[in-house]
């Protein structure tokens, strides 16, 4: 070969992209020899800085250790955002779950992709729509770091409505994917991406999941390279909840508040000071602290007009002690 | 002899001119004369045969002048006829000049109301004619424009009301006195569903638009169905303004010829753009000015289409649709509130417990995209009205439509006289409100405004805090944000 693996890696990646495969070492054979001989590395390098694309070779000091520790880490990653690659070596968790989750699910990935993050943990998800995505805005929320690992060339938005969140993902973390600028997205590739997802990460935590889903498989190879995985267990008559209940049934740990997360990193949640509450808020948190109620439920449950009930639910949402999905109002996730 | 054309809400001076001469019979009428008004010739042939007149046998001409306007419609049949009984000395054309004239004519010779007699009355006031030929049933309604309406049923009346034969017939005049609101349903028959109520109030009080969004059956449509019973009859000056348009349309019935509540109008979510902003060869008035000084109710928001909605945004920003058409061009007030409802998702299981939402990610992305964040913003309500679950504690008894006019009533004469003002606590609140949620600059304006109104529902001066508080619970939910 030519000079020194950095090339080698680059080709490879180019070569897999050019070949529409899947390649994690180098083939040992004559059209991939005959690719190398042809390809023209500054050129290609050139491309990547036009479009703001780093390349973070495998065999770079700064790749991820936990990544590469896996059994077939990619050749490398190519980078879209302006978070340093070495925050892809600090502690991480990956969120993931199904696309068409349910309110519940949206509600707990955003809490805890925010309690997460806020917790100093980096949150890597997908992407997606659904789990992936609430985890990537609750993390930004909370005023952390995320990073959003790709089934697809990094230049590409995938989904497409995900655009602007990718860009505030790329604000301070970053977007990565093994595969080269121009790949497009394809239903093989996602089980890849998920290795990464999970390579990434010392800890995965699957939200909400069908049976045979993409975040099981997630879960699979992250039990395979001995991470931890935590199922966030759901109603049994649910059908969201059925590989997340099948992963508790198998032994994972059961997520039932953010702090059993961040026991295994050894964190423990910041105190935090309890706000000025006005007594009919006092008094709702209390009532919803026994289980999600609508608006109207309120009204007759604490005997306070509409208006009040109302003026209650504003202020608890501004100190975020309350959620709100199709009417129905829910204590936020706390300790 | 004068009348009136309608060019949109304007009415402008046409004179009918009639000329007998001799020749083959013929009955000619020119002045760009659109069909329905050129069948009037028909109309009015058998009209005066009917009334026992005399039809001249000679070559008639009849002019609509200026002959560059556009007429239409079948108001013109009444003074063609009389045009013609002048010209062949029936009556006496003196005594046509003093008259202005708008009908219909059935073949039998009565005389028909047709739509727009007030605007047409009201461009024979401002020139200076006093009395106007009208059928009967349009009597009280060319009498708000202040000119001395004479009604006739039959052409054979006014020939000889004109020869000086008959007095004119008396008529009903309509008074300006607030009528009961009891034509409204009332919201007694709405159990439970206190905030979205407490929405509606608001909403009464303040003028707000409201979007109530929940599964199917919780009763957003029974809700929203009731706002205008909440609101203040029209003013004099607004009753004439509303009829005007509704006049137009030909939507006034001969029992109420002045429209004295604020109008509700629903049209069915396959409207089309014109049918909503206004249209139609010749630029008629659409739902949004029909629903001038009242509500429009927009049932299933996302089913209608795409450009129908867009196109409300001009009206609710600024009051008014300008409709520019082939044929004709017209301004249109449509200053209304707007009230939609809509489903959380395109299968409607979203919001009840029992149902679960068996909708795509890209359906429910298509189904969000369906409205525009321009449209969604307009809104300073938004209420999600969930179903109630099983086991609920039951609701009591409602309150009547009465007693929330009352409130709505007082709080409408406290921002009419006073803008209250956001105390230091209130201004920190929505500060804070605006850095956390974080609201645009456009939907702190949404808030302010709500927070006035609820200051003003509850009869203080100025904007507390709980009032900052309560307006940030009724901003979209999840559901519509993009995801």
């Amino acid at each position: 070969m030519r000079d020194g693996a950095v090339t080698d890696e680059l080709a490879l990646a180019a070569f897999a992209a050019d070949t529409g495969t899947h390649l994690v070492v180098e083939p040992k054979d004559a059209r991939f020899a005959r690719f190398c001989r042809r390809f023209d590395e500054a050129a290609f390098r050139k491309r990547l800085d036009e479009a703001g694309v780093r390349w973070l070779p495998r065999s770079d000091p700064a790749f991820p250790g936990a990544l590469r520790s896996i059994f077939d880490p990619p050749a490398g990653l190519f980078l879209r955002g302006r978070g340093a690659p070495e925050l892809l070596d600090r502690p991480a968790v990956a969120i993931v779950g199904a696309r068409a989750c349910s309110p519940y699910g949206r509600h707990v990935a955003r809490a805890f992709g925010r309690e997460l993050a806020a917790a100093g943990l980096v949150v890597v998800s997908g992407m997606a729509r659904g789990v992936d995505g609430e985890a990537h805005r609750g993390a930004l929320e909370g005023g952390g770091v995320t990073v959003a690992v790709l089934g697809c060339g990094v230049d590409r938005n995938y989904p497409a409505g995900h655009a602007e969140l990718a860009r505030r993902i790329g604000a301070d973390g970053l977007v990565v994917s093994e595969y080269a600028p121009g790949v497009e997205p394809a239903p093989w590739r996602f089980p890849a991406r998920n290795r990464i997802v999970a390579g990434l990460a010392q800890a995965t935590v699957v939200v909400e999941a069908r049976e045979k889903s993409g975040a099981l498989i997630t879960a699979d190879l992250a039990l395979e390279e001995g991470r931890e995985v935590f199922a966030v267990p759901g109603e049994i008559t649910s059908a969201l909840s059925a590989g997340t209940n099948a992963l508790l049934r198998l032994g994972a740990t059961a997520a039932t508040s953010v702090a059993d997360v961040l026991e295994s990193f050894g964190l423990e949640i910041g105190d935090r000071q309890a706000p000025d509450l006005s007594p009919p808020a006092e008094a709702m948190l209390a009532r919803l602290a026994d289980g999600p109620a609508s608006a109207d439920e309120l009204v007759r449950g604490l005997g306070l007009e509409a208006g009040a009930v109302a003026a209650a639910l504003g202020e608890l949402d501004l100190h975020e002690l309350l959620t709100e999905t199709s009417g129905i109002y829910r204590a936020a996730t706390r300790r | 002899m004068l009348t009136h054309a309608l060019v949109g809400l304007d009415a402008r001076r046409v004179e009918v001119e009639a000329h007998v001469e001799l020749g083959n019979p013929a009955f000619t009428i020119v002045g760009l004369a659109d069909r329905a008004c050129q069948e009037a010739k028909h109309r009015v042939r058998s009209g005066i045969a009917s009334a026992e007149l005399f039809f001249p046998s000679r070559h008639i001409t009849v002019n609509l002048a200026p002959a560059d306007l556009r007429k239409e419609g079948s108001g013109f049949d009444l003074p063609i006829a009389l045009a013609v009984l002048g010209a062949s000395h029936q009556v006496a054309p003196e005594r046509l000049a003093a008259h202005t004239a708008f009908g219909e004519l059935a073949l039998d010779g009565r005389v028909r109301p047709v739509g727009g007699v007030l605007a047409a009355a009201e461009g024979a006031r401002r020139e200076g004619m006093e009395r106007m030929l009208c059928a009967a049933e349009s009597a009280p309604e060319a009498a708000l424009a202040g000119i001395e309406p004479v009604p006739v049923e039959h052409l054979g009346e006014a020939a000889a009301y004109l020869r000086g034969e008959a007095e004119p017939a008396p008529y009903e005049p309509c008074a300006f006195v607030a009528s009961e609101r009891a034509a409204h349903p009332d919201l007694a028959d709405v159990r439970g569903q206190e905030r979205a109520r407490r929405a509606l109030e608001l909403a009464a009080a303040g003028g707000h638009n409201l979007l109530l969004a929940g599964p199917p059956g919780t009763g957003k449509t029974m809700l929203a169905r009731r706002l205008p019973g909440l609101l203040p009859p029209l003013g004099p000056d607004e009753a004439l303004e509303v009829t005007r348009i509704h006049s137009v349309a030909g939507l006034l019935s001969p029992e109420r010829p002045l429209v004295r509540d604020p109008p509700l109008r629903a049209p069915h979510h396959s409207a089309s753009m014109a049918a909503i902003v206004g249209g139609g060869r010749s630029a008629h008035p659409g739902e949004v000015s029909l629903a001038h000084r009242g509500v429009l109710l927009l049932d299933e928001l996302p089913e209608f289409m795409r450009p129908a909605l867009e196109a409300l945004r001009q009206p609710l920003e600024d009051g008014v649709v300008s409709v520019a058409r082939a044929e004709g061009r017209a301004v249109y007030p449509a200053r209304f509130q707007l009230i939609g409802t809509m489903n959380l998702c395109p299968c409607g299981a979203r919001g009840d417990p029992a149902v679960e939402c068996s909708c795509s990610p890209q359906r429910l992305a298509s189904f969000r995209d369906k409205l525009s964040r321009a449209l969604l913003d307009r809104f300073d309500l938004v209420v999600t009205v969930p179903r109630p679950r099983a086991g609920e504690l039951a609701a009591g008894p409602s309150e009547a439509s009465a007693a929330v006019a009352e409130r709505v009533d007082a709080a409408r004469e406290l921002l009419a006289v006073h803008t209250p003002r956001r105390t230091v606590e209130a201004d920190q609140l929505l500060s804070r409100a605006v850095e956390r949620l974080p609201l645009s600059g456009r939907g702190r304006a949404r808030v302010a405004r709500v927070a006035r109104t609820a200051a003003a529902l509850a009869g203080v001066e100025d904007v507390r805090p709980e009032h900052v508080a309560e307006s940030l619970a009724y901003r979209s939910p999840r559901e519509l944000e993009p995801m």
